[in-house]
């Protein structure tokens, strides 16, 4: 579903990413994790593009991520992204945030999306918050609206950037939630998060990345049980010791 | 009570500076009504009234012995229905626009269609409307038509060029700030200038535009310039994240910009883009220097007729008080908006 090979990315001098290699199945829930600053972020915008990377190769679904607009967009309107800051459209409606994309770049017809739009407003459980405004909503609502949001576009993969960082404790059960349901109706997702808790239900890999590396990646239980390296035990004891 | 001591006579420089002012207004507002009013002289059938009462009283005889030709220019007496019509549609356009619940896809219709009716009735020629060639166009008329088609025109260009100065391409984007910076350097006088004097020369030989039409053009490019400004401080206030979002959806550069980030950003730079109009519809004025007949033009002809000379003040006062009336309900309104938006956003969004 997602390869990367040999994948280098630089922030004029500093390399952000080194020599990625990482393949995701059809499927499959990767959870990635590591220090601040490690490139987790920098490696899922190169899957939808938010960043260019310089070398190596990205292939989604079967097309190639080049400097070609058309195939961006083609891979765009398949994978759903959400964001650690939500980054709803504050001037538009829950239901019309939803709307959006389906009508203008599916070109669905508008009662359609609508109708669409209000099944995946009760799959998050907030079909009453439909007429609002994302700034009249909680944090955990908003959060859950984005995840509708980007699934409104059907698509094929999902990747999250920290999705519950930004949440208060008792919010980010209602997300974890949705996400996991999400997981068990078998979407493909890529998930950057510290939640452990979360990785342990539902990863089938976890991916530990440090200083632009992927340092080890295996099953949560070997990842937890014994983890191969002195970088991603010292990880570990942080972030679990408190 | 209370509030007047809190406020006016706290303590003893308060309370001096207090009764200072007092006796200032008292001294110089007072004189001012009873020449402004009660000594006033509102209709005369000859000059001589008023030049009786000079010093004493206002000679508002002035404004409504000329008013027609302060309103409509020289444009034909018996068909002064026309400008009159045309600045009532103009009206109700700008209160129409004014109103949010009103901010619908028909507004932009009723727009096209007013601006239309508008051309029809100034010009005529046609439904059996005579002919008035737009010489014969002035006054509060014309004023108001610079600046509506003047900002009309000047604020789509001014959104491409703000979208052009943040483009990553760098040849548009050089043509663009060149642009802004070259016209924003330049008084709008000398634009106007070159506008009426310059410009016929590089058009081709048998080709004219005529003054109005040379002068709007100015107007134009000199408040896009201006407006482009504005409208790009209101894109970098929109976050990145909103883009990127629009850009994860699939949304195209256009699209994205259109349906994402121009409608916050246009809401975010509402009152500084009053602030633009207001000095914009007051700039109309400066073209009195090409010949053209507007407001204040037609208010300084009217005051240099023979039998009118030496009420200039009446007549300043009067052209004064109709800018101040348009501008001060443009600054309200911003103000209120600014308030309403204020309180979106204290809900945690702009709206
Ligand atoms: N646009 C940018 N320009 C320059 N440097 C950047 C940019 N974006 C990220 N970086 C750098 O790249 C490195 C990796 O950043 P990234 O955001 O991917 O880290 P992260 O693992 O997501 O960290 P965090 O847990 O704090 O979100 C950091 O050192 C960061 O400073
Ligand atoms: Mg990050």
């Amino acid at each position: 579903m997602i390869e990367l090979t040999g994948v280098n990315k630089w922030f004029g001098e500093f390399q952000a990413l080194k020599n990625i290699d990482l393949s995701v199945a059809r499927g499959e829930k990767i959870v990635v994790c590591g220090p601040s600053g490690s490139g987790k972020s920098t490696m899922i915008r190169l899957i939808n593009r938010l960043e260019a990377h310089q070398s190596g190769r990205i292939v989604v679904d079967g097309i190639e991520l080049t400097d070609d607009l058309q195939a961006i967009e083609k891979i765009r309107a398949e994978v759903g992204m959400v964001f650690q800051s939500f980054n709803l459209f504050p001037h538009l409606t829950v239901l019309e945030n939803l709307t959006l994309a389906p009508v203008w770049v599916h070109h669905t017809p508008r009662q359609e999306a609508r109708e669409l739009a209000m099944q995946l407003l009760v799959r998050v459980r907030i079909p009453e918050q439909a007429a609002k405004y994302p700034g009249q909503l909680s944090g955990g609502q908003q959060q859950r609206v984005a995840i509708a949001r980007a699934l409104a576009m059907r698509p094929k993969v999902m990747l999250f950037d920290e999705p519950t960082s930004a949440l208060d404790p008792e919010m980010i059960k209602e997300v974890l939630e949705v996400m996991i349901e999400l997981a068990q109706e078998g979407m493909t997702m890529l998930v950057v998060t510290h939640e452990m808790g979360f990785a342990r239900t539902v990863a089938d890999r976890i991916v530990f990345m440090d200083q632009g590396e992927i340092v080890e990646s295996g099953t949560p239980r070997d990842f937890f049980a014994a983890p191969k390296t002195d970088r991603a035990r010292l990880f570990l004891s942080q972030i679990l010791g408190h | 009570m209370r509030w007047l001591r809190a406020n006016l006579f706290s303590n003893w420089p308060n309370t001096i500076a207090t009764l200072v002012i007092v006796w200032l207004a008292w001294k110089l507002l007072v004189p001012f009504f009873d020449w402004a009013l009660v000594e006033a002289i509102w209709v005369a059938s000859d000059t001589q009234t008023c030049r009786a009462a000079k010093g004493t009283g206002a000679c508002w005889a002035l404004i409504h012995e000329k008013h027609r030709f302060m309103l409509f220019g020289t444009y034909p007496f018996e068909l002064q229905w026309r400008p009159l019509l045309v600045i009532l549609i103009l009206l109700a356009l700008y209160v129409t626009s004014a109103l949010r619940s009103c901010w619908r896809p028909w507004l932009a219709v009723a727009w096209m269609v007013g601006l239309a009716a508008i051309g029809i009735l100034m010009w005529g020629g046609v439904l059996g409307l005579r002919y008035v060639e737009n010489e014969r166009w002035g006054g509060l008329a014309l004023t108001l038509l610079l600046a509506t088609f003047g900002i009309a025109l000047a604020f789509p260009l001014a959104i491409l060029l703000a979208l052009g100065r943040r483009s990553e391409l760098p040849v548009l984007r050089a043509l663009c700030v060149l642009y802004i910076e070259l016209i924003r350097g330049v008084p709008l006088i000398s634009l106007l200038f070159m506008a009426s004097v310059m410009l016929p020369l590089f058009l081709p030989e048998g080709m004219s535009i005529d003054k109005l039409l040379r002068a709007q053009i100015a107007m134009t490019l000199f408040a896009a310039a201006y407006l482009a400004e504005v409208v790009r401080g209101g894109l970098q206030a929109v976050p990145r994240g909103q883009l990127e979002a629009a850009q994860a959806l699939g949304l195209p550069y256009w699209r994205t910009t259109w349906l994402v980030v121009l409608p916050q950003a246009l809401r975010i730079s509402i009152p500084p883009l009053v602030n633009t109009f207001i000095g914009f519809f007051k700039d109309t004025s400066l073209v009195l220097i090409i010949g053209l007949f507007d407001l204040l033009t037609t208010v300084k002809v009217s005051i240099g007729e023979p039998q009118w000379v030496g009420f200039g003040v009446e007549a300043y006062i009067f052209v004064s008080v109709v800018y101040f009336v348009f501008c001060y309900a443009m600054s309200r309104y911003s103000q209120n908006l600014e308030l309403e938006l204020a309180r979106g956003a204290a809900r945690g969004g702009v709206r």
